[in-house]
C-alpha cells in the first residue's frame, strides 16, 4: 500500500462513528429508530430463510413422506443413519465434492492465467474482458443446452474437431458416458465462471504496487518463476473470495444437471442438490430430502464460516 | 485510477518487466484472441445452428454459418411462439422483485449501519450468512408454506374487492406473487452486503452538516444517503435481475399451474422434448437468455463489480 492509500484508509470514518453525536441523543431508543428500516427485510428473512431452515431441520427428524401432513410427535435422527448406509448418497456426496473442488480449482487457475495475460497493458482489454465474462450472464438452463450441443456425439463441435484432427478414437458421447460426464460438466461450468475468477484476480493484481513488479524484474529468474514467487502469494485475499463465490455458484449446478438429465442423472453425475430434489419432489420422501438439505447446509457453512470470520476480523464485512 | 504509485509506471510496468521483444507481444495478443474465440465458440455454434434448416444443421459443422439454401428464421419464430407467454410470465415477477430487492437491501443496510444496539451485530451476521444458504435447505418448507398460504384465495376476498374480477387479471398470476416474495427474501442478504459496504465509507461532511441542522435519521436517509446510493442501486438491480431471471429451482418447486411457468421452466421443457430440433432449441436458448444478455452488454462494468463482491 502506498502512502495516499494508507491515509485514506485511516481517515475513513464509518457512518456509525460519525453519527455518534446524533445517535447518542437517541441512545435509548436506537433499536426503535432502526426498526422502520429493518422490520420488513428482517421479517422476510426470518420467515423464508431462517424460519424455513429451522423447519427443514425439524422435518428432517420426522419421517414425513407421501401425501398428508408431517407427524412431529416422534423426532429422531434415523434418516441420517439411513443416509450413511445409502450408496446413492455416498456416490452423490463424492461427486459433489469432486465437482465443486475440481470446478473451483480449475476456475482459479484459468482465471489467474487470464488475469495475468490481460494485465499487460494490452489494447482491447475491455472487449476481451466482456467476452470472457459473457457466459456468466447466461442461465444454467441455457448453458447446459448449448454445451449439450457442443458435446453432441454425432454433430457436436467437440467431436467434429477431434475427428478433423484425426483423433476419431477420442470422440465420445461426453455428457452420456458415465466415465466422462462429470468432467464434461466441469468444463462447461469452468467456461461459464472462469471470467469471474479473472475479474477478481485482475482487481487483486492491480492492487499490487509497481515496485513489486520491478523487484521481480531484477533477479534473473524466468518470468513464470517471478510470478509464482512474488506476485501470486500476494493474491491470497483474492483467492479466498474467489473460492467462496465459486463455491456459491457451484451449489447451483443443480439447474445445469437437472436440465441435462432430469431427476435421475445416474451415479456418474448425481450430486447432492439433485438427490435432495429427487427424494423430496419426485419420490415424495420429504423428510429424507430435508435431511440431505441439512447436510448440504452444514457442509456449506463449514466452508464459509472461517471465511466470514476472517472477513469480520479484517473489518471487511 | 487516481492511485499515484501506478500513474507513472502503470502503462509499462509489466510490459517492460516481461516482454523482451515485440513478437512476445504478438504471441500474447494471439493467445488472448484464440481464447476469446474458444469462449465464444459455444455461443457462436448455437447462433449458427439456430439459423439453419433441419437438414442444414444435420449436414454441416455446427460453427459454419448457414448457406443460402440452409438459411431460415423458422426456428426463431417457432421458439418465440412457444416461449413468448413464459417470457411475459418471467417479466411479471422478475421486474417487481428487481425493484423491491434494492429498496429493502438499502433500508436494511442503513438500519444496520446508523444505529448501535445490542444484538445488532448478530442480526447483521444473519443477514450476511443468508447469502450462503443453499436453496435446497428451504425447499420443502417453502413448498408447504406456499401451498397453504393460498395467495389466490386471499386476493379473491380482500374485503369487498375480488382482485380476479379486475381487468387483465388471471388467477394463475397469484403464483407470481409467491415467486416474487421468495426471490426478494433471498435477494436481500446480498443487497444488504453491497449497500452496507457503501454506507460504511460515506463521506463525513454531509452527514455532519445534516447533524448540525438537527435532521432526523429518516431525513438523512431520504435526502442524503439515498441519492448517494444510486450506483449501488444499479449494481444490485443488475445482480437481482440476472439471478432471478435465470433461476430454475424455485420456479420448479413453487409453480404448480403450467400457465404461470417462467421461461426457464418452459425452455428446459422444450429442450427435453424436441430432441432432434437443435435449431429451435438453440433459438429458444437465446430468447431465454436475451434479457440478461442485454443487461450484461449495457452494464458489463457494474455486472462484474457486483458479482465479484458477492463474497464481500
Amino acid at each position: 500500500m502506498d502512502e495516499t492509500n494508507e491515509v485514506s484508509t485511516n481517515d475513513r470514518t464509518t457512518l456509525t462513528g460519525l453519527l455518534g453525536p446524533i445517535t447518542r441523543r437517541f441512545r435509548r431508543n436506537e433499536f426503535l429508530q432502526s426498526l422502520p428500516f429493518l422490520l420488513v427485510p428482517t421479517l422476510l428473512l426470518g420467515v423464508f430463510v431462517y424460519g424455513s431452515i429451522l423447519w427443514n431441520v425439524v422435518l428432517s427428524l420426522t419421517d414425513f413422506r407421501g401425501f398428508g401432513n408431517p407427524d412431529y410427535s416422534s423426532l429422531d435422527v434415523e434418516l441420517y443413519q439411513q443416509m450413511l448406509n445409502d450408496p446413492t448418497f455416498i456416490t452423490a456426496a463424492k461427486n459433489t465434492v469432486l465437482l465443486m473442488g475440481g470446478f473451483t480449482a480449475v476456475c482459479l487457475i484459468v482465471g489467474l492465467g487470464l488475469a495475468i495475460l490481460i494485465d499487460r497493458e494490452i489494447r482491447f482489454e475491455g472487449s476481451l474482458r466482456t467476452v470472457y465474462l459473457l457466459p456468466m450472464s447466461l442461465s444454467f438452463v441455457v448453458t447446459s443446452i448449448f454445451w449439450a450441443w457442443m458435446f453432441n456425439p454425432s454433430n457436436g463441435v467437440v467431436n467434429y474437431l477431434l475427428r478433423t484432427a484425426g483423433l476419431d478414437f477420442l470422440a465420445n458421447d461426453w455428457f452420456g458416458d458415465p466415465a466422462t460426464q462429470l468432467w464434461a460438466i466441469m468444463i462447461a461450468l469452468v467456461w461459464q465462471f472462469s471470467g469471474l475468477a479473472m475479474i477478481i484476480y485482475l482487481a487483486g493484481l492491480r492492487k499490487i504496487p509497481t515496485e513489486q513488479y520491478e523487484a521481480a524484474q531484477l533477479d534473473g529468474a524466468p518470468v513464470w518463476i517471478r510470478y509464482l514467487k512474488v506476485i501470486v502469494p500476494q493474491l491470497k485475499t483474492s483467492t479466498f473470495s474467489a473460492i467462496v463465490i465459486l463455491l456459491l455458484f457451484s451449489l447451483k449446478a443443480f439447474d445445469f444437471i437437472y436440465v441435462l438429465y432430469g431427476v435421475n442423472p445416474g451415479p456418474g453425475a448425481d450430486i447432492l442438490p439433485v438427490m435432495m430434489y429427487r427424494e423430496a419432489f419426485d419420490a415424495n420422501n420429504w423428510a429424507y430430502g430435508s435431511s440431505i438439505a441439512v447436510v448440504l447446509l452444514l457442509a456449506t457453512f463449514a466452508a464459509i464460516v472461517p471465511y466470514l470470520y476472517y472477513q469480520h476480523k479484517k473489518d471487511l464485512l | 485510477m487516481t492511485d499515484p504509485s501506478h500513474s507513472d509506471g502503470a502503462e509499462s510496468r509489466i510490459a517492460n518487466a516481461l516482454d523482451g521483444t515485440s513478437w512476445v507481444r504478438a504471441g500474447l495478443y494471439a493467445s488472448l484472441f484464440v481464447i476469446a474465440v474458444l469462449y465464444l465458440l459455444p455461443l457462436w455454434s448455437a447462433i449458427a445452428t439456430s439459423l439453419k434448416t433441419v437438414t442444414g444443421f444435420a449436414n454441416t459443422a455446427p460453427f459454419v454459418p448457414p448457406g443460402f439454401d440452409q438459411f431460415t428464421l423458422d426456428a426463431w419464430s417457432s421458439a418465440w411462439e412457444t416461449l413468448n407467454p413464459s417470457i411475459i410470465n418471467s417479466a411479471m415477477f422478475v421486474i417487481p422483485a428487481t425493484i423491491i430487492v434494492p429498496i429493502l437491501g438499502s433500508l436494511a443496510a442503513f438500519g444496520l449501519t446508523i444505529t448501535n444496539w445490542r444484538g445488532q451485530l448478530a442480526l447483521y451476521t444473519l443477514f450476511i450468512a443468508g447469502i450462503f444458504v443453499p436453496l435446497q435447505s428451504v425447499l420443502v418448507p417453502l413448498s408447504i408454506i406456499w401451498s397453504n398460504a393460498s395467495v389466490e384465495a386471499t386476493l379473491a376476498s380482500l374485503g369487498p374487492l375480488n382482485v380476479w374480477e379486475l381487468p387483465y387479471t388471471q388467477r394463475y398470476q397469484a403464483q407470481f406473487i409467491e415467486l416474487a416474495v421468495t426471490h426478494i427474501a433471498f435477494g436481500i442478504p446480498l443487497a444488504t452486503l453491497l449497500f452496507r459496504s457503501h454506507y460504511k465509507d460515506m463521506s463525513e461532511e454531509m452527514i455532519e452538516a445534516a447533524r448540525l441542522e438537527g435532521v432526523s435519521i429518516y431525513r438523512i436517509y431520504l435526502n442524503i444517503v439515498l441519492p448517494l446510493s444510486r450506483p449501488v442501486f444499479v449494481v444490485v438491480m443488475i445482480l437481482a435481475f440476472t439471478t432471478i431471471w435465470n433461476d430454475l429451482l424455485f420456479a420448479l418447486v413453487l409453480v404448480s399451474n403450467p400457465a404461470a411457468e417462467p421461461v426457464t421452466v418452459t425452455f428446459s421443457g422444450i429442450a427435453g422434448a424436441k430432441v432432434q430440433q437443435f435449431n429451435t432449441i438453440m433459438a429458444g436458448g437465446f430468447l431465454t437468455a436475451l434479457p440478461t444478455l442485454i443487461v450484461y452488454v449495457l452494464f458489463t462494468r457494474q455486472f462484474a463489480e457486483g458479482f465479484s463482491q458477492t463474497g464481500a
